[in-house]
């Protein structure tokens, strides 16, 4: 079996689903208890916190627990545009962000809100300078994605938080999910103010996230209740999911030391592979993009049949982003890029983790050749 | 030194076939629902299988279930997305003073939106009056949310006559049934119910899971947008292996749920028996007759809350002085305030006693004994 489907989500690491374990069965209290056992949870919760800032060279205080990527991009977004709106109105995106904050935004223009999509290049990036032209003197939140989970290119967060420096009054969201602990962002020098990332894109568990929120900056809730997170984020705390949380981003940080040049290798590989096959573009930009993304189109066959294919044969990839698979809608990232429907229907995409070989590259990009033979004579 | 447990209503320890479960899924299904080759269809599988079970226990059908990060979640989901559906129909909310923090919180912001909340009083029992409810109905009331059992005194409220009055009326009715659920049978159909409210952490399943019941046809404004997941009403990728769990907890719950309920009854009687014959002074707060079972508050005169809590967790019982959301601040229960007043000196001496998985009635005994000793040593007997 190839899993080569890491960008929609990845398999808990061993030690992550141990640590999960454990905390479930000694640490199982309620952090806010006054007791013992509660004081052992909330001991563990700090230690996570603590962890999770270092990892991402933050405070601990800049940290806040959520359910996942989409909660944290929400929280961010509506959070802030919600705090802010007395300063201002309107809100700077682009057009190939993931659909938790498409969709977030979109429900703050029927608040009221005032938004601009910022168009990409054909290689799926912004560009600062766009973004910048963009800026009105009502701009309050700037959203940028860091990788994009589509065709997995790296967006110029760096030059935008610098411009942004410029404007103390906007502030800077970044959807961090695809690239937390593979492709490392330093916070600070970014100029960026919220970060969000998402447990289960780095061998954590499912419904555990995190939102940095930079020291200073308020933001009105989404969940009311027991004032958990520093009052920013009610319900208790899932101690155990955010335990091994911690962990699956120590593991990835880590295994990122030794990893990265083979999945930058296996990438390699399979982009070569690919390039040679009749039929194929690969869409996914040679320079600036994640080393774990590869997006490419097989002319003449839609995706899912494509994907079926390949699972025949125990490879799993996936058509578009996970999210918006169901709809059977053209990649929206392909189409920012300018790809006509046609490709943006066939597209399909490659996405590693660090447990991936050289052995596997070779295999798939074998396969995945047979399979465009084979599917290709059954058509003509 | 043997630690007892006895504050189930804060969090629950998972039942072990509950780990077993979830376990299972993180290491064999860890796809995402929403994939199209067979990780995704196998994850998407045992979340479908889950949202029947769930969706049977309460009698409710399997697309009126919304899985929700737990039940602070669950609240705020029912209360904000049936407000900005309704609002058209009025901005009157009715709620109690006895609710959770989820509720209350929840309608303190819809009150900063603009919509006008009344929170109905309750007895000494902590009870509110369906009548009081009958009378503060109006044509601009959209939504009334009552918790089905208190979390701090156990109290039961009138759920199925207040689901009567409201069929008469075009308000929505929302239950908390955080506590209650897994020690009451609830039907929805039955009882009228609209929305409901479950978080499985507090039924030995894992934290950070719950789930919303919203009755078909009625409109929800979602909170959390995003991919498509729950029928556009809840994006993110779903927990699938914290579900599955969750799952499993319902059918354990839903299984042993009689047997649960005479136990901790009975529970309730040993610890009485026990300071009875202890000769200690205490006054049940709330109701034996109308509570569920896992629940009970004792006002010990002459004690100090803060004091006894240490005391007792020192000699290795954890419980508790209310819900674990107020716990770590010093203001007095709000619960307790609205059934006695602020000036009741029991605000300020009451422990909650709430039982579940593993506890034992040796254990009941223990910590009974240990409390009177406490309580003697407090009061100078
Ligand atoms: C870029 C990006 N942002 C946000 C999300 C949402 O994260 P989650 O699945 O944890 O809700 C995803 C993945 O689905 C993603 O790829
Ligand atoms: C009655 C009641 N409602 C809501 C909640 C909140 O649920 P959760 O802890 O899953 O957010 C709790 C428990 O904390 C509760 O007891």
């Amino acid at each position: 079996m190839i899993y080569f489907d890491n960008s929609a989500t990845t398999k808990p690491y061993e030690e992550v689903v141990d640590s999960f374990v454990k905390v479930s069965t000694e640490y199982f209290g309620n952090p806010s208890s006054l007791h013992n056992i509660g004081g052992k949870a909330e001991q563990l919760l700090t230690q996570a916190r603590s962890q999770v800032a270092r990892l991402l060279n933050v405070k601990d205080s800049e940290i806040y627990f959520t359910s996942g990527g989409t909660e944290s991009n929400n929280l961010a977004i509506k959070g802030t545009a919600l705090m802010y709106r007395g300063r201002g109105r309107h809100i700077i995106s682009t057009t190939i962000e993931h659909p938790s904050v498409t969709e977030a935004i979109n429900q703050l223009e029927q608040l009221g809100f005032e938004v601009t999509f910022v168009p990409v290049d054909s290689d799926g990036r912004v560009d600062a300078k766009e973004i910048e032209k963009a800026i009105r003197h009502d701009t309050i939140l700037v959203s940028v994605m860091h990788i994009n989970n589509e065709v997995g290119t790296i967006q110029p967060i760096k030059e935008i938080g610098t411009m942004l420096k410029e404007y103390p009054k906007i502030l800077f969201h970044v959807d961090h999910v695809q690239g937390a602990g593979k492709v490392p962002i330093n916070f600070y020098d970014c100029g960026i103010d919220l970060c969000t990332i998402s447990g289960h894109k780095f061998h954590g568990l499912k419904g555990t996230g995190a939102l940095f929120i930079r020291d200073g900056i308020r933001i009105s809730p989404l969940l009311s209740g027991g004032n958990q997170e520093l009052n920013t984020r009610s319900g208790t705390e899932n101690v155990a999911g955010i335990v091994a949380m911690a962990k699956a981003l120590r593991l990835t940080i880590q295994k990122r030391e030794t990893g990265i040049h083979q999945m930058e290798v296996i990438k390699d590989i399979l982009r070569d592979e690919l390039e040679k096959i009749d039929g194929v573009k690969v869409h996914t930009p040679k320079e600036g993009s994640a080393p774990y993304i590869l997006n490419f189109s097989v002319r003449g066959f839609r995706a899912e049949v494509f994907v079926h294919a390949l699972e025949e044969q125990d490879i799993y990839v996936s058509t578009t982003s996970a999210c918006s698979s169901k709809k059977k809608s053209p990649s929206k990232t392909l189409i920012a890029m300018g790809l006509p429907e046609e490709e943006a229907n066939s597209a399909i995409r490659i996405s590693l983790s660090f447990e991936n070989t050289m052995e596997e590259a070779v295999y798939a990009a074998d396969k995945i050749k047979q399979t465009i033979k084979q599917l290709g004579e059954v058509m003509n | 030194m043997e630690r007892i447990y006895l504050d189930h209503a804060a969090t629950s320890p998972m039942h072990p076939k509950v780990i077993e479960a979830v376990v299972n899924v993180m290491n064999s299904n860890f796809g995402n629902p929403s994939s199209i080759h067979s990780f995704g269809r196998e994850a998407r599988l045992l979340v479908d299988e889950a949202r029947d079970i769930l969706a049977k226990s309460i009698g409710a059908k399997r697309n009126e279930i919304i899985f929700t990060s737990g039940g602070t979640e669950a609240d705020n989901l029912a209360l904000i997305g049936i407000a900005e559906a309704y609002k058209s129909n009025g901005k009157h909310i009715i709620s109690t003073e006895i609710e959770h923090h989820a509720v209350l919180n929840t309608c303190k912001e819809l009150e900063n939106r603009g919509y006008e909340v009344t929170y109905l009083p309750v007895d000494e029992t902590g009870k509110v009056s369906v009548d009081d409810l009958k009378k503060n109905l109006r044509d601009d009331t959209i939504l009334v949310s009552v918790m089905f059992g208190n979390n701090e005194v156990g109290t039961l409220q009138p759920i199925k006559e207040i689901g009567k009055v409201l069929a008469e009326h075009h308000a929505v009715f929302h239950t908390d049934a955080v506590q209650a659920y897994g020690l009451e049978k609830i039907n929805v159909n039955e009882a009228g119910i609209d929305l409901l409210s479950v978080s499985a952490h507090k039924i030995n399943g894992p934290k950070g899971i719950g789930f919303l019941y919203i009755r078909d046809g009625i409109k929800l404004l979602p909170r959390i947008f995003g991919g498509e997941q729950e029928r556009k009403r809840r994006a993110g990728t779903e927990n699938v292996a914290s579900i599955v769990g969750f799952k499993e907890a319902v059918i354990i719950s839903q299984q042993e749920m009689h047997a649960r309920r005479e136990k901790y009854r009975e529970w309730k009687n040993v610890l009485i028996k026990k300071l009875q014959v202890e000769e200690i002074d205490f006054r049940i707060n709330g109701s034996l007759e109308n509570a569920m079972p896992h629940v009970i508050n004792i006002s010990f005169p002459g004690t100090n809350v803060e004091a006894m809590l240490v005391n007792m967790d020192l000699s290795g019982i954890a419980v508790s002085s209310g819900s674990a959301c107020t716990a770590g601040s010093v203001d007095p229960s709000h619960v307790l305030v609205a059934m006695f007043g602020k000036d009741s000196a029991r605000i300020r001496n009451s422990i909650r006693f709430s039982f579940g998985l593993n506890n034992t009635t040796e254990q009941i005994e223990k910590a009974a004994l240990e409390t009177a000793k406490i309580v003697k040593r407090m009061t100078n007997k």
